[in-house]
């Protein structure tokens, strides 16, 4: 039985445990507007760019192949998984959704006969996964010197290193691993295909009615320019998602540490009530049969 | 009344305008292009100026993007522009000193550094703005 003493810290402690999460749960809500915000943002953006893309390469002539960044090498051998995730934790499960999925795509590539690298970005995916698969590490990311919401210069950096790598040669096929946000309950991990370029399905595709573009300066020269803006154009929407998210899963999992904290404290204070009650009784029986044998 | 041409101007930070207008004159890599109503489909890459909306043959609003592209087709021009600003909310003062900071910072890092191309292209991009706003 703990003495009233150890019940009433454990109170103590569990009452600012509850201030940090409370505090933290806004905090997150604050930012999630925010980053809810610019995900909004930079959604037009992406979405013409998308449809440009998609006309583009709707109109490619048969036969011409394009640059390799949209018709890929001729291979899929080499995969390089891209794996996005947060730089903190206490998020609930919003990094390990993200872990899950990339173990799934890289067990299922290497289960095909594949050679898998990983680059990660975010320090929590890398930790979670440099367990199992540190030899097919070939870099990573930090995010931490992102201020706000601007990841324009952190999605730039990354769309550079993966078309470089990807020139070089050292992979046929990049996958991008990251956290889709739906909703504020809901982020869902999604595997999206980034190099060769694919328009997405859902993206409109305008009716030329007959006619054949004109290009200035020429579709090559166009494409080549075109193709890693939307490499990065994808790589910071994605960003841009994964961070809405995080805030999202944070505010969550903050607000049932809060209210679990809450139960917590009701029932630690039943107990030392109850203890201090007895307490009480303990010592009128003491005095009561004390008074009685004089 | 003959049917107008859907605008849009986005960068990656908002879309700065959509809407149906008469006449849109911009500046492509191999000469500045108007577009009107039912142009045929054409796609080009954009250099640093200015984007001029016309109405009525009076300009409506003159918008400065940096790069980009503009995507002409049967629904109306798309233009992707790597940034852009609405030239009437620029204020002339503030552009030149973030010129002559952009200069001193290409000046400090010299040549070779490795961020020289970008302050560079930083600059470039501000010198063109500073012309742009003045006239």
């Amino acid at each position: 039985m703990p003495s009233l003493k150890d019940l009433k810290n454990r109170i103590n402690s569990v009452k600012s445990t509850r201030k940090i999460t409370k505090a933290m749960q806004m905090v997150a809500a604050a930012k999630l507007k925010r980053a809810q915000d610019a995900a909004a943002a930079s959604r037009p953006y992406a979405q013409r760019m998308a449809s440009v893309v998609a006309n583009l390469a709707g109109s490619m002539g048969e036969g011409s192949s394009g640059p390799k960044l949209l018709s890929g090498t001729g291979s899929d051998q080499t995969h390089l998984v891209v794996v996005l995730t947060s730089e903190r934790g206490l998020a609930g499960g919003f990094n390990t959704y993200v872990v899950k999925e990339a173990r799934r795509l890289i067990a299922e590539l290497a289960g095909a006969g594949k050679t898998v690298k990983i680059l990660t970005v975010g320090k929590k995916g890398r930790e979670q996964l440099k367990r199992e698969y540190s030899e097919l590490f070939v870099g990573h990311l930090d995010l931490s010197e992102v201020k706000g919401n601007d990841y324009s210069e952190a999605g730039i950096g990354l769309g550079k290193e993966i078309t470089g790598r990807f020139e070089s040669g050292e992979f046929d096929v990049a996958t991008l691993v990251y956290s889709q946000f739906k909703n504020v309950l809901s982020q869902v991990p999604v595997a999206q295909q980034l190099i060769p370029a694919q328009a997405p399905e859902n993206a409109e595709t305008i009716d030329l009615k007959g006619a054949t573009y004109i290009y200035e300066p020429s579709q090559e020269e166009i494409l080549e320019t075109l193709l890693p803006r939307y490499i990065n154009t994808q790589i910071i929407s994605a960003m841009l998602e994964s961070g809405a998210g995080e805030q999202a899963a944070r505010m969550t999992a903050m607000d049932n540490a809060t209210r679990n904290a809450g139960e917590m404290i009701d029932d630690l204070s039943m107990e030392y009530n109850r203890a201090r009650q007895a307490q009480i009784t303990k010592e009128l029986i003491e005095i009561i049969s004390g008074a009685e044998a004089l | 009344m003959a049917s107008k041409l859907h605008f849009s101007l986005v960068s990656p930070a908002k879309e700065l305008f959509s809407g149906e207008v008469d006449h849109v004159i911009a500046p492509g890599t191999e000469g500045e292009f108007g577009v009107l109503v039912n142009h045929a489909p054409f796609m080009t890459t954009l250099k640093n100026g200015v984007v001029r909306v016309l109405e009525n043959d009076t300009t409506r609003m003159r918008l400065f993007v940096r790069g980009g592209f503009a995507d002409v087709t049967p629904a109306g021009l798309t233009i992707l522009a790597e940034e852009a600003v609405d030239l009437s909310t620029v204020d002339a003062a503030k552009v030149d000193a973030e010129l002559e900071d952009a200069r001193n910072k290409l000046a400090a890092e010299g040549k070779e550094g490795p961020h020289a191309a970008t302050l560079k292209a930083q600059v470039d991009y501000l010198s063109d703005l500073k012309s742009a706003v003045v006239n």
